[in-house]
């Protein structure tokens, strides 16, 4: 201890430690915990635009989970939300270990990938959204001319406004501008496993597949945990994209409808409808972030009792 | 170890390099034709998507900077993020500072205050925000987004400057104490001139994603004049919708600074974005 008992219970000490320690503690409390504390409350009301009104008990949850406007429109996009998941558990994270993996072995330009990768995470999700955007117009943005120049004019659709495949867009947008995250974590994931053990174990003749699946898969562990994790929370507050690129309504046909695309249009409103309820918004809010807290705690310490220590 | 080398054959380390350059090929493309198409007018990108453009065109730019508020955007984005950074630096420092150097019950409770809030995602608390700025008369203002990022922001710098600080060796504080230093000067003068690296390390991880957000600015902004880049980009975006020659130029001055940043400190960066998932 660098300060002695004495030192300490003096009122010069403890004013100068209070000093430090209130301005900080009055800020988080005033913009974290009282909002936080306040959106449990104002589910339980209802709202009349900005005004509280009546206590109104579990109609707001009640109307959100199975009323019958509400109910279906946040199923199918709480689906939609599991299908990113799910798409990007696999595309981006997995695709950021098969990458990192393969920058591990420190290849000619090892430097340059390593920086590319990592260009399109830098962006804003704004940019990234309407760059696609355009990229993906139906006439004349450079994914279908591309098709039009090789002459696979039949593979070229109108990406976004086609139900079949508009969600998936998305989630390939996303995973392009996000890839180069879970690369880099897993790459120093990789870094740190002690060169004795990969040494052992090709000395063992282990071949390159199972050092991969034995070795090193198991050896990232706390980096996958941190990862799908981050993921998951990320899935299901997922709003930018999705709002640059296909509107507020998740056209066509709501098949790209998101949990987040819903909250914003029940609490804020939307151009076409600018209805606000805060009460079910809340209401929104809280199950979510419920379900969120809960979930990524289990998945934590699911993925936490993979981890080795060494 | 020749051994080692020997047993990984050449075409594998072949097929791994063709697929590290598509890769970087499909991360960079995307982001040149961007600049490209910045160069040329709207008829060019729509017959000749792919070809080189004529880099002395530079009137898109110009119209950008000249025409539309981007620059009121781009201020704005600049007094954001840097006042946030500010406080969260300034603020962080101080409990990080406490929690690390006076150990005591009461600063272990501090700590796990703000554990808990590093895990609660703010933006489902927007709308009790919303109506405490509103309160507070600070909607549709720039503070309304400095006060949010920074209550986002503080709970990871409490944790970087702590771990950092507690790191450091009590006898440089011993010494100065026997000097007749005051805590403060201590503080001041002692310990945190040693603790730059720390606080570029928050800094760079709190100012991408406060540089980048969208969200916020979303629900509390309302007039061009306190509009941040990415939600004023929307507001362009809508205005010029087939004018693609000006949408390219404008997504291209939006992504320059934080692009041209990166290339230049991007050991930094990476070190600071990912600092929160890598120990």
């Amino acid at each position: 201890m660098p300060v002695s008992p004495k030192q300490a219970r003096t009122l010069k000490h403890r004013s100068w430690v209070a000093f430090l320690v209130i301005p900080p503690i009055v800020f988080m409390s005033l913009f974290v915990v009282y909002p936080i504390l306040s959106a449990f409350a104002y589910a339980f009301y209802e709202w009349r635009g900005l005004a509280r009104g009546e206590f109104v008990g579990l109609a707001n949850f009640k109307e959100v989970l199975i009323g019958p406007i509400m109910g279906p429109v946040v199923w199918n996009a709480f689906l939609h939300n599991v299908y990113a998941l799910v798409a990007l558990m696999i595309i981006q994270n997995g695709g950021g270990f098969f990458l990192a993996w393969l920058l591990y072995k420190e290849p000619f330009g090892f430097r340059f990938h390593r920086v590319a990768v990592f260009v399109p995470v830098v962006l804003s999700t704004i940019i990234v959204g309407f760059l696609w955007k355009l990229f993906l117009n139906p006439n004349f943005g450079i994914v279908n001319q591309a098709l039009f120049t090789v002459g696979l004019d039949s593979l070229a659709k109108p990406w976004l406004g086609d139900a079949s495949t508009a969600l998936g867009a998305l989630i390939l947008a996303n995973a392009w501008h996000f890839v180069g995250f879970p690369t880099l974590v897993y790459l120093a994931g990789m870094q740190r496993i002690p060169s004795e053990i990969i040494e052992a174990a090709r000395l063992d003749g282990t071949s390159e597949w199972q050092l991969l699946k034995n070795v090193i898969w198991p050896l990232v562990a706390p980096s996958t945990t941190i990862l799908f994790t981050l993921l998951f929370i990320g899935a299901f507050n997922w709003f930018e994209i999705p709002y640059v690129m296909v509107g507020l309504d998740g056209s066509p046909y709501g098949t790209t409808d998101v949990l987040g695309l819903v909250f914003y249009r029940t609490a804020f409103g939307n151009q076409s409808a600018s209805i606000q309820n805060f009460g079910q918004g809340s209401a929104l809010a809280t199950l979510l972030f419920l379900f969120i807290v809960v979930f990524a705690s289990m998945l934590t310490l699911w993925l936490r009792r993979r981890e080795i220590q060494f | 170890m020749t051994q080692t080398e020997q047993r990984q054959p050449i075409s594998f380390a072949f097929l791994a390099q063709i697929i590290l350059i598509l890769n970087s090929f499909i991360m960079l493309y995307p982001v040149v034709v961007m600049v490209f198409s910045a160069f040329k007018t709207t008829g060019e990108i729509f017959e000749h998507p792919f070809a080189l453009p004529d880099f002395t065109q530079v009137q898109n730019f110009a119209r950008v900077l000249g025409e539309t508020s981007m620059p009121t955007y781009f201020v704005n984005s600049i007094i954001v993020t840097g006042a946030s950074i500010i406080l969260i630096l300034a603020l962080g420092t101080m409990a990080g500072y406490a929690v690390a150097r006076y150990e005591s019950r009461t600063n272990t409770f501090v700590l796990l205050f703000f554990l808990a809030g590093l895990m609660l995602p703010l933006k489902l608390a927007v709308i009790p925000l919303f109506i405490l700025l509103r309160d507070l008369n600070l909607l549709d203002s720039r503070w309304a987004l400095i006060v949010t990022y920074t209550a986002i922001g503080l709970p990871s710098a409490v944790f970087i400057m702590a771990g950092f600080l507690r790191s450091l060796p009590a006898e440089l504080e011993d010494a100065a104490r026997i000097d007749g230093a005051s805590e403060p000067r201590i503080m001041w003068s002692v310990m945190l001139p040693l603790a730059r690296p720390p606080m570029a390390i928050a800094a760079i991880q709190n100012a991408v994603p406060i540089w980048n957000d969208f969200f916020f600015p979303l629900v509390f902004i309302q007039s061009d004049s306190a509009k941040t880049l990415p939600q004023g980009l929307t507001s362009f975006m809508g205005e010029y919708t087939t004018d693609w020659g000006m949408l390219f130029a404008g997504l291209t001055i939006a992504a320059a600074p934080i692009t041209l940043l990166y290339i230049a400190l991007s050991r930094q960066f990476i070190q600071g974005m990912t600092a929160g998932a890598v120990k």
